[in-house]
Parts: C-alpha cells; sequence; structure tokens
C-alpha cells in the first residue's frame, strides 16, 4: 500500500517538475481562459444587474474550455517524447498511473482556476474569495480531472486527437457543469447552504464514480 | 455456411417487419381515432415513440456488448478472443443503429414540438437527455472512426460505451434539478398518463414493428462487420506473402 502510493506521488512529482520547467500546461490554460472570460464578456454584455446571473455561467465555460486544452496538452506532452510508451513498461499498475497522472492535472487546473479568480472578481465585480465557492470549484474540478484524465488518454491515442478529447470529454460532465454553475451562482449570491447541498451531492457522486471506473478502465486504455 | 444461415434468418426479418410496418401505416393513419386536442399531428407519436424505444434498446445493447468485450478480452484463450470480437461486433452495429434511430426521434420530436408547443426545442429533461446521449453516441462513432486499429477501437469504445450509459441518470436528475430552479410549466401529451386503447394498441403496435425492423438491421449489420473483418484479414494475408 505505501509503495503504492509513493509511486502515485513519484508520477505526479514528475509532472510537477516537468510543469516548472515548461510552464506549459499553466500558461495554455490561463491565457485561454483570460481570452475567454474576455469574449464572453463581449459576446453577453453584462451589465451590473445582469452581471450575478450570467457572470458563473462565464466562469464555468472559461473553466472548462480552459481545462480541456490543459488536459489535451498533458498526454500530448507524453506522447510526443514517447514517454508514454515508458509509463507502460514501468512494472506500475493501471489504477497508480490513472491517479498520478489525474492528481496531476487536478493540480494543474485548481491553481490556474486560483490565478483566473482575481480576474474574475474584478471583471465582474464579484467576491469569488469565499468557503463555500470555492468548495464547489474544488468539487467540479476533481469531476473535470476524473473524466477528462482517462478521456485525454484515450484521445491522444487517436488519429485526431484534438477534437476527440472535447468531443468525448463535453457530453459526459454536461451534469457537472450544470451542477457547478448553479451551485457557484447560490454561492456568489450568499444563498442559503441547504440550496447548495444537493448540487454539491450530485458532483460528490459523479466524483466517485469517474474516478473509480476510469481507474478500472486505465489498463485498457494503455494497452497496445 | 454460417453466412447462407444468417441470409436466411435476415430475409425472413426483412419480410416480417415489411408486413409489419405496412399493417402498422394502416393503422397509424387509416384506423386510428385522430386525438381531440392535438388533431392529425399527434399521429406522429406513433414513430417518434417506438424510434425512441429502440433508440434506448440500441444503446443498452452497446452497454451490454461492451461489458461482454471487456470480460471476454481479458482472459487469453482463443475461444473468448472470438467471442470477444463478436461482443465488440454487437456494441459497434448496436451503436451505428442506434444513433440513426436516436436522429430520427430528434427529428421527429422537434417536427411534433412546433404545432404542439409553439416552439421546435425546450430544455425539457427528456429533450436535453436524449441530445446529450445522442452527442455521447455520435462521439462513439467518431472514436471509432479515428482510431488506429480494430483492436483499440473496440477498447476506447467499450469503456466510452459503458461511461455514457452510467452517465445518463446523472445527466437526468441534474436537468431536472437545473429545470425547477428555472421553472417553465411543460404542457403536452407526454404530462398526461392515460391513453385510449385503441390508441395504447397502434402504439404497441408499432413498437413491435420497429423492434423487428431494429433486430433485422442489426443482423444484417453484425454480418457486414463480419465480412468486413474477414476481407480485412484475407487481404493483410494477401500482403504478407
Amino acid at each position: 500500500m505505501v509503495s503504492f502510493w509513493h509511486t502515485i506521488l513519484a508520477l505526479v512529482w514528475k509532472d510537477v517538475l516537468l510543469e516548472i520547467r515548461t510552464k506549459d500546461i499553466m500558461i495554455s490554460i490561463l491565457s485561454f481562459a483570460i481570452l475567454s472570460l474576455l469574449i464572453l464578456n463581449f459576446a453577453l454584455k453584462p451589465s451590473p444587474k445582469t452581471a450575478s446571473v450570467i457572470a458563473p455561467g462565464i466562469l464555468w465555460v472559461a473553466f472548462t474550455f480552459a481545462g480541456v486544452l490543459g488536459l489535451a496538452r498533458t498526454f500530448a506532452l507524453e506522447k510526443d517524447q514517447g514517454n508514454l510508451v515508458g509509463l507502460m513498461l514501468a512494472p506500475v499498475s493501471g489504477e497508480a498511473l490513472y491517479l498520478g497522472k489525474m492528481l496531476a492535472n487536478l493540480m494543474f487546473m485548481l491553481i490556474a482556476e486560483l490565478a483566473l479568480l482575481p480576474i474574475f472578481a474584478v471583471l465582474f465585480n464579484m467576491s469569488p474569495f469565499q468557503p463555500a465557492f470555492l468548495l464547489v470549484v474544488f468539487v467540479a474540478t476533481v469531476g473535470f480531472a476524473a473524466v477528462g484524465t482517462l478521456f485525454s488518454a484515450i484521445g491522444v491515442n487517436t488519429r485526431s486527437r484534438d477534437i476527440m478529447l472535447p468531443v468525448l470529454f463535453l457530453p459526459l460532465v454536461v451534469p457537472v457543469i450544470i451542477s457547478a454553475v448553479v451551485a457557484s451562482s447560490i454561492a456568489l449570491d450568499r444563498g442559503p447552504w441547504v440550496d447548495m447541498v444537493k448540487w454539491i451531492q450530485l458532483m460528490l457522486v459523479f466524483d466517485i464514480l469517474a474516478v473509480v471506473l476510469s481507474a478500472l478502465a486505465f489498463d485498457q486504455v494503455l494497452r497496445e | 455456411m454460417n453466412n447462407v444461415k444468417t441470409g436466411k434468418s435476415s430475409l425472413f426479418l426483412l419480410l416480417l417487419a415489411g408486413a409489419m410496418m405496412l399493417g402498422t401505416l394502416y393503422l397509424i393513419f387509416m384506423w386510428v381515432p385522430t386525438e381531440k386536442n392535438l388533431g392529425i399531428s399527434q399521429r406522429i407519436f406513433y414513430i417518434h415513440v417506438p424510434v425512441a424505444w429502440v433508440g434506448f434498446l440500441a444503446f443498452f445493447f452497446v452497454l451490454t456488448g461492451s461489458i461482454g468485450y471487456l470480460f471476454a478480452v481479458k482472459s487469453s484463450n482463443n475461444q473468448a478472443l472470438m467471442s470477444a470480437k463478436s461482443w465488440d461486433r454487437f456494441a459497434y452495429s448496436a451503436a451505428e443503429i442506434g444513433v440513426l434511430f436516436m436522429t430520427l426521434m430528434l427529428i421527429s420530436g422537434i417536427l411534433w414540438a412546433k404545432p404542439v408547443w409553439g416552439v421546435w426545442w425546450t430544455w425539457d429533461p427528456r429533450l436535453s437527455t436524449s441530445l446529450i446521449l445522442w452527442l455521447t453516441y455520435v462521439a462513439y462513432l467518431m472514436l471509432r472512426a479515428y482510431s488506429y486499429n480494430e483492436d483499440q477501437s473496440a477498447r476506447y469504445s467499450a469503456i466510452l460505451g459503458i461511461a455514457g450509459f452510467i452517465n445518463v441518470p446523472i445527466v437526468y436528475l441534474s436537468i431536472v434539478w437545473w429545470r425547477t430552479v428555472h421553472p417553465q410549466v411543460l404542457v403536452g401529451p407526454a404530462a398526461s398518463g392515460s391513453l385510449d386503447p385503441s390508441m395504447r394498441m397502434v402504439l404497441l403496435a408499432a413498437t413491435a414493428t420497429f423492434t423487428v425492423l431494429f433486430i433485422y438491421l442489426l443482423v444484417e449489420r453484425m454480418s457486414l462487420q463480419k465480412s468486413e473483418e474477414q476481407m480485412e484479414m484475407i487481404q493483410g494475408l494477401g500482403r504478407t506473402e
């Protein structure tokens, strides 16, 4: 058991080290997310009155599409340098490989989201730094990372990998997107906690299912 | 030998589906009374509902085929690998026909919604879930098309076939909750529970007809898939020599 978590830690550390040196994923997520905020702001023209209604939606569109971009990068990096073959040859279980990769993705997405929140706060005059909202962001991002890691591993092994990840990923994460948007608009309005609970529960069920099933399926994904 | 047998049974299914279809069309357009409130447009109901049923049945077959494939492929003996191939053929064929019927279901639903509800589309849980399900299985077919080889495409799509189906209740629930956040009253025949006996009879007949048609298409598609695989194998043998 100890060696299982050791393996995962080593896998996460490998990705972190790579990211510290290249800053590839973080830059692609952040720049794309900021641009999405900007474009959506012009497209939807939120006034002070409507901002509280549409801002959560705008934020989650930015998170979702930027997340897809980041997820696509993580396995593309592995594939291009032939590292994926190395990982497959390593005496490591599929579950450990999946969890390592998933935790690294989760971390990158969370850091990028935290960096994006101040910009969101300024542009839409919101106060996102409150526990309830941050919890929603965390739970939703776990779902994104869980499904995204599985499908970016699948997508990168297909002929048109740029399109395959979003096409596979987006229909499946619809429940998370809906829950995240509704729960965050309640949280940003400082609405009652009871309204939020069921959405967070729904996302938790999704997260658990996604992590467990993807971990079990990962052996099949990486087999040649 | 095997192909001759498939040919005979599929011919029988084709004739049966054809005869049943003629009977069903007669029932729908000549026999069943016109609905009082909705008028003539309600007759699309007898196509729309059976087509939807076949679509869901097909996606359930994809799920069974996918699970069967993943179990069979785990063991390494030859017998199991042959059965893995037929599970995969079953799932793939069902997915293709399922997308076809789901498309028909969406189109007939949109056509029906306009005269009845006054809009082409509403974000009702059933409609939204069907659309997401359709997108998932379109992605399934894309995944098949873009994979590098047969084995890989079978494994990847089996995973998607299972994940897509498990996701359905979660999607449905989330949209039901989401709708209650933005309440909008939905009126229409779907809201009422009881059906006139003659209408129920026609609906059942139409459902049976479309199910037979579906099974015929499935048998044909699977045998076509098998022929394609055999041809590829023969071509591959030719290349190596």
